[in-house]
């Protein structure tokens, strides 16, 4: 045959869980070597690209809170998408629910300015959750009611939501100051969530997002409904079997996630952003899908998954403005990361084994 | 060595699929022209074998020779270049094409499909397969599409013809002009390979017979010599113990009754059920024997409420309409249910035992409160399980995956019967279950019953309810014979109803 040996990819039988922790890791290490193979290419040093892109950002004044108030959205959203996915709920549009919280959210912020924060705020949260779990409705009815496939229809109204927010910053909510620029009018003092670290843009949004990821992880865990949710995805069958009624799971894990893409988008717009704009999120909704599978599909995983690619917009920036990188070096290794992690995951499961080729026949 | 006229002869072929040995050491020799059989029950190693012919698996060891050579067959498509061509079971069309188009689709040589058109009028008028080229897939009957299949075959001409189950899907005067077909086929000289377990069919069509059990060939003979009840035995294993003689413990009253349950299965080729009717009593054990694939399936869906009988009073617990509750309102009423498969229906295998407890006994155990889950209640509860039951695990936290069979059914049988239930339902109890298991979940079904409880088993292992039931019914077809106390029982009957021969009530 002239080959010496042979990769042969071999199921393992069982799980393997060294590697269900270990994938991460590897993507993580494998994904480094990609993106520094790609500055290199790109003419910059590789050990000094990865320094600015993965190091320079924390050692700012402002780093860690910068780190923690883009981790913020990710980890909110992210613990929701668990959730979903635990029980095979494909929850794809969490963007579109984000941009769904930001407007309503928003909304009531630019109708009552004057109102006191202490109503004013916690109002803004109500009509950002209800709105993002709204959003994520649209998709659980269509899946419950006609077995519509969840993944297509809440990817398609992430589109129609960011179109009506276009809609309304150039026409309706347009800020009559604002120099005709497609933007609303920025948000008053109690319209803004209120700041957790004075001097920094660092808001009460990160409590939130711990305080979401213990709570998924509590239900998950502890309650019968995320026993419910657990079962579902392992083994349907097994959930018919047991009585469990799949369209109100459907309904719950739906729900949640929208709600708490809804409540990260209005942090994302009343906290940093100030304004409904055209880009309140560079990607978010879809990053903390990332997010979740980096996790390990677990609430608390999702808090190390959220800190990381919470670094690679940080890092982005950093690269464009040291580096003279394009904007795109994010998206690329968000990308590369996904990928390898898909790739690692594959040994959780199978092992690869150097094999000989067998005899033609004995 | 005397020359062998077979067309093709498989020996010692073995195939070991994780867990189990689907092939062991078959031997199979067909002849050109004749119709052979491949008799067994459902998982006797008849797929494997004709997958492994057809090339789609490939034999761990053994050896194959086509026309006296010795082949390796690696694909389908070398498998028809030999003149192998199979008809599946479930069919591989597109319902928005028409017949030519799906036939085209399947060619290995786009040459091939100049002038398919008439080929196709041609060959189906020959063999009495009428059917239209230009009709779309999706208007036809399913005896219609069965026919696409042979055709396509056909046009390849085969020397050797694979029928997997070909009558399943067909009315009887479908099978009839399928039959047809087939023995003029052989006349012209081509063999085929007919796998079933319908004992007339069988011996109505068939010349020689391989029959299989749990993997291995129990025998061949010619099927035209033998009675049916000849081949039931071979095919279901003919020891047949006699029952055990015991008391009923309970006062006599039907706790579970089953009247005229008609149910269309949700699988495209399951089985309907037919005015399923039957009652069991207090104390009583009822089995329900019959081959896999006539109903069990669709009878388990509706007992246990996943799917709902067409009116309430189908189902009756202790006087309560139940067809239309759902698993958990029929828990509350004291019944309690074991699937046929216990990965991933019975318990998660990814889950602990200590939550695969959880998943049916919170019903009955009151196992959380304000919808969070009581640990320490749950744990006790599934150490109670693993004790009484002798299942031999680390504890409540071990994975149920990590358990064997016979642990794994002990905790899922234990599991239910621990809460006492005053109807249980369970559905091959002892299936790849090693001795000593088998011992002890027939002891706990036997007890349940002494303890007053009604106990509806349904099993293929006509062993197992010759030792457990005092009352025995058929399935077949979709349809139940009338129980019949089990002492006056005879193998004879009991194997020609499996067989679908005689009428069911």
């Amino acid at each position: 045959m002239g080959l010496g040996v042979q990769l042969k990819i071999v199921a393992r039988g069982e799980k393997s869980r060294f590697w269900a922790y270990g994938s991460p890791v590897l993507a993580v290490l494998a994904t480094l070597l990609v993106t520094g193979v790609i500055f290199a290419v790109l003419g910059r040093n590789p050990f000094v690209a990865l320094f600015t892109f993965f190091v320079q950002p924390l050692l700012n004044d402002d780093g860690i809170p910068e780190l923690l108030l883009k981790a913020s959205p990710l980890i909110t959203i992210a613990a929701g998408l668990v959730l979903c996915y635990r029980a095979n709920i494909w929850n794809i549009g969490a963007e579109g629910q984000l941009t769904l919280g930001a407007i309503a959210g928003g909304g009531v912020g630019l109708a009552f300015p004057n109102a006191p924060a202490g109503i004013l705020f916690p109002a803004m949260m109500i009509a950002g959750v209800a709105s993002g779990a709204l959003w994520a409705a649209i998709p659980a009815w269509l899946r419950t009611q006609f077995n519509a496939n969840e993944i297509l229809t809440s990817l398609m109204l992430t589109y129609v939501a960011q179109l009506f927010l276009l809609y309304l910053i150039t026409g309706p909510w347009r800020d009559p100051q604002g120099l005709g620029f497609p933007q609303s009018a920025e948000f008053s003092d109690s319209a803004t969530a209120p700041l957790l670290i004075v001097g920094t843009r660092l808001h009460i949004g990160v409590l939130f997002a711990v305080l979401a990821a213990v709570a998924v992880q509590l239900i998950l865990t502890r309650t019968v409904l995320g026993f419910q949710l657990r079962v579902v995805g392992f083994a349907p069958r097994a959930a018919r079997f047991a009585g469990f009624r799949e369209n109100r799971l459907v309904w719950i894990a739906m729900l949640t996630s929208g709600g708490l893409a809804g409540l990260a988008g209005l942090f994302e717009v009343a906290g940093p952003v100030g304004q409904l704009t055209a880009d309140i999120s560079p990607g978010y909704g879809f990053t903390a899908i990332i997010v979740a599978f980096l996790g390990r599909l677990n609430p608390l995983g999702a808090i190390l998954g959220g800190l990381l690619l919470a670094l690679s917009f940080l890092g982005g920036d950093e690269a464009q403005i040291d580096l003279g990188l394009p904007n795109a070096v994010t998206g690329i290794f968000q990308g590369v990361l996904l990928f390898m992690l898909l790739g690692a995951d594959l040994l959780v499961s199978y092992r690869v084994k150097l094999v000989r080729p067998a005899a033609v026949h004995p | 060595m005397e020359p062998t006229a077979a067309l093709l002869e498989l020996s010692g072929i073995v195939k070991q699929f994780p867990g189990c040995l689907a092939n062991d050491h078959v031997s199979l020799a067909v002849a050109s022209g004749s119709i052979h059989a491949l008799l067994g029950e459902n998982g006797a190693g008849k797929s494997t074998l004709v997958k492994i012919i057809y090339g789609i698996l490939r034999p761990d060891s053994g050896h194959v020779r086509w026309l006296g050579e010795e082949v390796e067959i690696a694909s389908p498509r070398q498998a028809r270049a030999l003149g192998i061509g199979m008809v599946f079971q479930h069919f591989s069309l597109f319902e928005s094409l028409t017949v030519a188009e799906n036939i085209a689709l399947g060619m290995d040589r786009p040459e091939e499909r100049v002038g398919l058109g008439g080929r196709i009028v041609e060959l189906s008028t020959q063999y009495g397969l009428t059917i239209d080229p230009a009709r779309l897939v999706h208007e036809l009957s399913v005896g219609e599409r069965q026919r696409i299949e042979i055709v396509r075959c056909l046009l390849q001409k085969p020397k050797l013809l694979i029928m997997d189950e070909p009558t399943s899907v067909l009315t009887p005067q479908e099978a009839t002009t399928l039959f047809t077909t087939l023995r003029r086929l052989a006349l012209e000289g081509c063999a085929i390979l007919y796998i079933s377990h319908k004992l007339d069919e069988i011996r109505a069509l068939c010349q020689s017979a391989t029959i299989m059990r749990g993997g291995r060939v129990v025998g061949t003979c010619d099927p035209r010599e033998k009675t049916s009840r000849e081949l039931a035995e071979l095919m279901v294993g003919s020891e047949i113990k006699s029952s055990v003689a015991r008391t009923g413990g309970g006062d006599g009253k039907p706790r579970l009754v089953v009247d005229r349950l008609t149910l269309r299965s949700r699988q495209q080729f399951g089985t309907n059920l037919e005015h399923v009717t039957f009652s069991v009593a207090s104390g009583e054990i009822l089995g329900i024997a019959g081959i896999a694939g006539n109903g069990q399936a669709e009878l388990m869906d509706a007992l246990t409420g996943e799917v709902f009988a067409g009116k309430p009073e189908n189902i009756i617990v202790d006087g309560i309409p139940a067809g239309h509750m759902d698993p958990i309102e029929r828990r509350r009423l004291g019944v309690s249910f074991v699937p046929e498969e216990r990965n991933g229906h019975g318990a998660v295998g990814a889950m602990s035992l200590f939550e695969n407890a959880f998943l049916s006994g919170n019903v009955g155990q009151t196992l959380s409160r304000w919808g969070v889950i009581l640990k320490r209640r749950t744990w006790d509860y599934t150490s109670n399980v693993i004790e009484s039951f002798d299942v031999r695990t680390t504890g409540p936290g071990a994975e149920a995956r990590a358990l064997s069979g016979g642990n794994l059914q002990k905790f899922v049988v234990g599991r239910e019967v621990v809460l006492g239930p005053g109807v249980l339902i369970v559905s091959q109890p002892t299936w790849g279950v090693d001795a000593g298991a088998v011992a002890a979940i027939h002891q706990s079904l036997l007890e349940l019953a002494a303890g007053g409880a009604a106990v509806l088993v349904i099993s293929q292992d006509l062993d197992e309810i010759f030792a457990l039931c005092d009352q025995i019914a058929v399935i077949a077809a979709g349809r139940v014979s009338v129980p019949q106390p089990i002492n006056a029982a005879s193998i004879e009957a009991i194997g020609m109803l499996m067989g679908g021969v005689g009428r069911a009530a």
